[in-house]
């Protein structure tokens, strides 16, 4: 078989799965799974361009993912014009004095000569700099969150339409990128593993902590939506005639409706992204990359400017992430920083590149389709099967109760059993790279 | 004067003590994750979740005692529990590493694939700690909670600031020196830790020389499970078990072993103190050590607090950063793959 047909008869399949899904559990789980499908896919598309392509080993999805989701805020949420007049400036002033005080730092670094006065400097001029930050930042600061905190409390958006979020997320997550990218790269592979480790978990901590900017972990709710609300869909006369016409009744109809239409929208993106991805694949930029990724040295020696390249494509693949998470948000209609952890944004991503098949775009994407369906029908499975083996147990038993309750962690464990099994068995993945 | 005594009374209280506490268990973490480098070279991302296990181990076992009422008196006792913790983590990784790791050590695969194997490590590993115990606070710290409390050494000194110094974080700085002393002559005077040492520096000169590899892979693997154990007990007793902070001190624990220099067992310490004295440093409220130092004139009317607390993931990373732009090999020469 060649791989063509693999790959068309792998998609067959998962959407085989889908339909059975939506056969079995009804349809709005179905479009659910494949909604979310398609945003992992993008993730997975993202984190295949840095490992895939160049070799480059990023466990920050999570923060370029989350900085994605803030740029919905920013962008969507209507501005809270008396918290702007409060404070707004005096923030916007003390960030300014932030970035003046590091770049003065990057200044000195780069232009005195190494020594000792050069090093007071810089202390010095790192110790005024953040005392004179803190000092109107956090007056800002207080005067923002005190404005009716239970409801905003926080500077607010510009009040964009919300599917302008999904490139600026991937901005707002390329910015992130550079930044760790020209500090990190060109050291070893494990620092830089190390290094976006480091970075996302702040990114999570400033989004948790900085009320001002998106209320923290109060939340921020009722982000617009790109595609119409349900209860609006069924007061339309024309929706509900149309649903009656397809003998649908209008309140299922509605919900199937918006899904799909999340579904359309996240497919023109998912297609567009994937195309851009195989033309750079296949460009001899691509080829550049993974020429580089082989062998360094070789690919330096030829005049290759093998830093410069890592950050290029580090910024892409974390900007792709960084859309993704827009989506996500998007999708949810809601920001919540307390939900972002590790294991879910992180490492099931790499998971789901790796089952697919690193350094194909079809297969990265066919994994994070294939991961999300079983990462979401593992829950329901682990129960079933925790109840036949503790089926024979006694009602009142301790250990059956236990075991019931954790069986929701099951899906960590398979997780990765299924990417210990594939390293081991098909360490290319279900589509491999040519 | 007075002023001066109770101001290092506060420092020592609120600064001193608690960062050589969290100092030493990020050593003890930090030397596990070294040795792994040193020997199998490759970071282990699975080294959290192997001192969660250890832990949670632990913690069933002190349970069991506590229910046959076993106890060490004023100390907890995790500590009678702890080596049945250590051969259950030991048990453990070899169990891994027979099944997993040793595959690709045979291949010769290249580190960043035993990372990545390593990823998929913690996540079983993370999923069983769950299945076994849950995702809650587990707080089985059973003994005298305090050496010293801080109304105890305010009557003995008389000063009004109080300086209370807990059990666990006695036994924390008694026990990671006791750990650190024993490893060290293990390392340097016996047969065993020679080698390993030999097989850390240049492996195909150690295997010239008539070193099995298998031995010593297997005695670092036996080692690594009783410092990861160790050293998550004792962080479970000082503040509490729960799986999820465990993931979490992987980036305060990595950033102790890069800061020292990857490899280096003296800069993994060394990289523990650094981190935890900066983490709390930045972190503490300054307020109250400042009210009795400074002169009246300036006394400061904010909290004097650098970074909140929740910023402490930042100060690791931004001292590894730092570490990694001036001087890449860490503080202590590691090595680079």
């Amino acid at each position: 078989m060649t791989n063509n047909m693999r790959t068309v008869a792998l998609f067959a399949g998962m959407a085989v799965l889908l339909i059975g899904t939506g056969m079995v559990q009804g349809w709005n789980t179905a479009l659910l799974v494949l909604n979310m499908g398609l945003i992992s896919a993008i993730m997975s598309l993202g984190v295949n361009l840095q490992w895939g392509f160049a070799g480059l080993f990023n466990v920050g999805v999570m923060g370029f993912v989350a900085l994605g989701g803030l740029a919905t805020v920013l962008v969507a949420m209507a501005p809270v014009g008396e918290a702007w007049a409060a404070g707004g400036l005096r923030v916007l002033a003390g960030l300014a004095l932030g970035a003046a005080t590091i770049v003065g730092m990057v200044l000195m670094a780069k232009r005195m000569a190494a020594g000792r006065t050069r090093t007071i400097a810089m202390i010095a001029w790192l110790i005024v700099g953040f005392f004179l930050y803190r000092a109107v930042f956090d007056g800002g600061v207080g005067a923002v969150e005190a404005i009716d905190p239970a409801a905003t409390g926080y500077l607010g958006g510009l009040g964009l339409p919300v599917l302008l979020a999904w490139p600026v997320g991937g901005v707002l997550a390329a910015g992130a990128a550079w930044i760790i990218g020209k500090t990190a790269l060109g050291l070893r592979s494990d620092y830089l593993a190390i290094a976006t480790l480091g970075i996302a978990e702040i990114v999570i901590a400033v989004m948790k902590n900085e009320d001002w900017l998106a209320r923290g972990v109060k939340n921020v709710i009722g982000i617009p939506r790109p595609v119409p609300y349900e209860v609006d869909l069924q007061q339309s006369e024309s929706f509900v005639e149309r649903a009656a016409g397809l003998g649908m009744d209008p309140t299922y109809a509605s919900t199937i409706f918006v899904k799909l239409s999340y579904g359309v929208l996240f497919t023109i993106v998912l297609v567009i992204l994937l195309w851009m991805a195989q033309s750079a694949l296949h460009s001899p930029w691509g080829r550049m990359m993974r020429a580089i990724r082989d062998n360094e040295t070789a690919a330096e020696a030829m005049g290759k400017d093998v830093t410069r390249r890592h950050l290029q494509i580090f910024i892409l693949g974390s900007a792709v992430c960084g859309i993704a998470g827009a989506m996500m948000t998007t999708l949810d209609g809601q920001l919540t920083p307390g939900t972002y952890q590790p294991l879910r944004f992180t490492f099931l991503i790499w998971v789901m590149m790796i089952v697919g098949g690193s350094g194909n775009n079809f297969g990265a994407v066919l994994g994070g389709m294939l991961i999300w369906w079983l990462w979401v029908m593992v829950e329901p499975m682990g129960l079933s099967f925790i109840q036949f083996i503790t089926s024979g147990m006694a009602e009142d038993s301790g250990l059956r109760a236990h075991l019931l309750d954790s069986a929701a962690h099951m899906r960590l464990m398979t997780m990765g059993l299924i990417l210990i099994l594939v390293l081991r068995f098909s360490p290319r993945g279900l589509i491999p790279e040519k | 004067m007075i002023d001066f005594l109770n101001g290092l009374v506060a420092l020592t209280n609120f600064v001193i003590i608690p960062a050589t506490a969290y100092g030493a268990q990020l050593a003890i973490g930090a030397l596990g994750v070294t040795l792994i480098y040193g020997i199998l070279r490759f970071s282990n991302f699975a080294h959290g979740d192997t001192m969660a296990f250890g832990t949670m181990a632990t913690i069933l076992v002190t349970w069991w005692f506590q229910s046959m009422g076993l106890s060490l008196g004023f100390l907890p006792t995790a500590l009678l529990a702890l080596p049945f913790g250590i051969a259950a983590t030991a048990a453990l990784v070899l169990f891994t590493d027979k099944t997993v790791y040793q595959f690709y050590r045979r291949q010769k695969a290249k580190p960043v694939i035993l990372v990545i194997v390593s990823m998929g490590v913690m996540f079983v590993l993370n999923g069983v700690v769950r299945f076994i115990i849950g995702v809650d606070d587990q707080n089985f710290n059973n003994g005298e909670r305090f050496i010293i409390t801080a109304r105890e050494f305010k009557q003995m000194t008389g000063l009004s600031e109080g300086l209370a110094f807990k059990t666990s974080q006695g036994l924390t700085i008694v026990t990671a020196v006791i750990v650190v002393a024993v490893l060290f002559w293990f390392l340097n005077k016996t047969r065993t830790g020679k080698s390993m040492r030999a097989f850390s520096d240049n492996e195909d000169l150690a295997l010239l020389s008539g070193i099995n590899p298998d031995r010593v892979v297997m005695v670092t693997w036996l080692i690594v499970a009783a410092l990861a154990t160790v050293a998550g007990t004792l962080y479970g007793l000082d503040k509490s078990f729960k799986p999820f902070t465990y993931l979490q001190l992987l980036l305060p624990i990595f950033a102790s072993a890069i800061v020292g220099g990857l490899g280096s067992p003296l800069g993994a310490i060394a990289g523990g103190f650094v981190i935890a004295f900066s983490e709390v440093t930045i972190t503490y409220a300054w307020k109250k050590v400042l009210t009795y130092w400074a002169p009246e004139s300036l006394e400061p009317s904010g909290l004097m607090q650098l970074l909140s607390t929740d910023y402490k993931f930042a100060v690791s990373f931004a001292i590894l950063v730092v570490v990694l732009l001036f001087k890449p090999t860490g503080l202590f020469k590691g090595k680079s793959v």
